[in-house]
């Protein structure tokens, strides 16, 4: 097996067309991606959030967010496949939650990461305790959040690989279809879609992050770093 | 779902799966630890010298960790000329993702080396080989013990992808409870995943404590 072999596989334009070709198959992964970054975020970010702005309940949090880590990714797939006979659920659950730890430190991290004389200046000012998460904390919190977003899709997408475990589609459809069939070049072919989208969703995420980035935040991140060379 | 565990557990051939699995599991997992180890700290302290070493390196070492774990096992043999079922595969691929954890730590561990130690050292006669053995790698242990806690837990964890292409391991329960619809073995491989990096993190906390006796707690 060769690396050529690899590259031949992905220049016939056979394995690009049809309901099994490539950008069937990236399309899946993006649409279970994002659907299990969405759920993830919906729970993650509001958790994080205000638990930074009471400062309350952070230990844990932070212990929750790590024994999430902990559970491995295969074992919750099987689990809870056999326990809802749904290939859908199964899947997003695993993802879900692969990608809430991250969002969720990210989230309260951040927020806890607002200096204290900003938050002061904001009671000070009069702001009611929604005023100052809207208009200070969350800003405050956007660099270190954004940061917990964009590691959370990057595990997600690298990890979507196992959804083709309970039957369904996206690139590990390439990767186990090839590992059973013993097809060495669509395996490869199919790790290797899968690490280029991976990288170039993270490039587009920090772009994108540059933009949401409030411009008060984006100077007083900017500043620091110039001091410190 | 309680008595399938306990009818699982009582019988002798499960009971001895399950522990010649734990122990693969935990070489799958350890080694792969100490490997990143050894090559990061040197690599580590090449790139928060060479300024333009820096930046190239901790680059890389976020690309690396993008790639799915079970694509890198499976590219492995490609790289390493070993067969596509090998222990090795999964082994080195685990290395490279320790490496790639650790860099970041190691790197802001020696930037945070405070200059008036180092100077100290120096005006005490320590050459740079000796200065770093002695003096910079001990005083970054407390940071750099937080990378490495981290990079255990991530090795455990994805130790278990490895059963799918069948290097053995914990992983094999979750596979092997899938085909035969048998909830007890992968209710027992996620409990002693969870037990082994519990376990492993409280034996890091203690080894960090022991290496550092002037850090208080």
């Amino acid at each position: 097996m060769s690396f050529a072999q690899v590259l031949a596989w992905l220049a016939d334009p056979a394995h690009w067309r049809g309901a099994s070709g490539v950008p069937v198959r990236v399309a899946q992964h993006l649409c279970y991606t994002a659907l299990a970054v969405g759920i993830a975020s919906l729970i993650a970010l509001p958790a994080g959030l205000l638990v930074g702005h009471t400062a309350r309940g952070g230990i844990v949090l932070v212990g929750l967010a790590n024994a999430m880590r902990a559970l491995p990714t295969l074992g919750l797939l099987a689990f809870v496949f056999l326990v809802a006979d749904s290939q859908v659920v199964s899947a997003l659950a695993a993802l879900v939650v692969l990608a809430v730890p991250p969002m969720l430190a990210g989230s309260y991290v951040g927020v806890c990461s607002v200096p204290p004389e900003t938050r002061d200046a904001a009671r000070g000012m009069g702001m009611t305790s929604m005023q100052q998460l809207w208009q200070v904390e969350l800003p405050g919190a956007m660099p270190l959040l954004l940061g917990g977003v964009r590691s959370a899709v990057l595990q997600v997408v690298a990890t979507t690989t196992v959804a083709a475990y309970v039957g369904l589609g996206g690139l590990g459809r390439l990767v186990l279809d090839g590992l059973n069939s013993a097809d060495y070049p669509q395996m490869v072919a199919g790790a290797l879609l899968t690490a280029v989208l991976a990288v170039a969703l993270d490039v587009l995420l920090a772009g994108l992050a540059g933009l949401v980035l409030p411009a008060g935040v984006r100077l007083a991140a900017r500043a620091p770093r110039e001091i410190g060379g | 779902m309680l008595d399938d565990l306990i009818r699982y557990l009582s019988s002798p051939a499960n009971q001895a799966k399950v522990v010649q699995l734990l122990g693969t599991h935990l070489v799958l997992a350890l080694l792969p630890l100490l490997m990143g180890l050894v090559v990061a700290i040197p690599l580590g302290w090449l790139a928060q010298r060479v300024r333009w070493l820096r930046a190239a390196v901790l680059g890389s070492a976020t690309v690396v960790y993008t790639v799915p774990a079970l694509a890198l096992f499976v590219v492995m043999p490609s790289v390493l000329g070993t067969r596509i079922l090998d222990a090795a595969n999964v082994v080195v691929a685990l290395a490279l993702y320790t490496v790639a954890l650790l860099l970041r730590p190691v790197v802001d561990a020696l930037d945070a080396v405070a200059s008036s130690v180092m100077s100290a050292a120096t005006a005490m006669g320590y050459h740079p080989l000796r200065r770093f053995l002695a003096v910079e790698l001990p005083m970054s242990i407390p940071l750099l013990a937080g990378g490495v806690r981290v990079a255990s837990a991530s090795n455990i964890s994805l130790a278990s992808v490895g059963a799918l292409i069948g290097t053995g391991g914990l992983g094999q329960l979750f596979t092997e409870g899938f085909q035969s619809h048998y909830l007890a073995p992968i209710v027992v491989g996620m409990v002693l995943i969870g037990l082994l990096a519990l376990a492993v993190d409280v034996l890091l906390v203690g080894l960090r404590r022991l290496a550092t006796p002037w850090v208080a707690s």
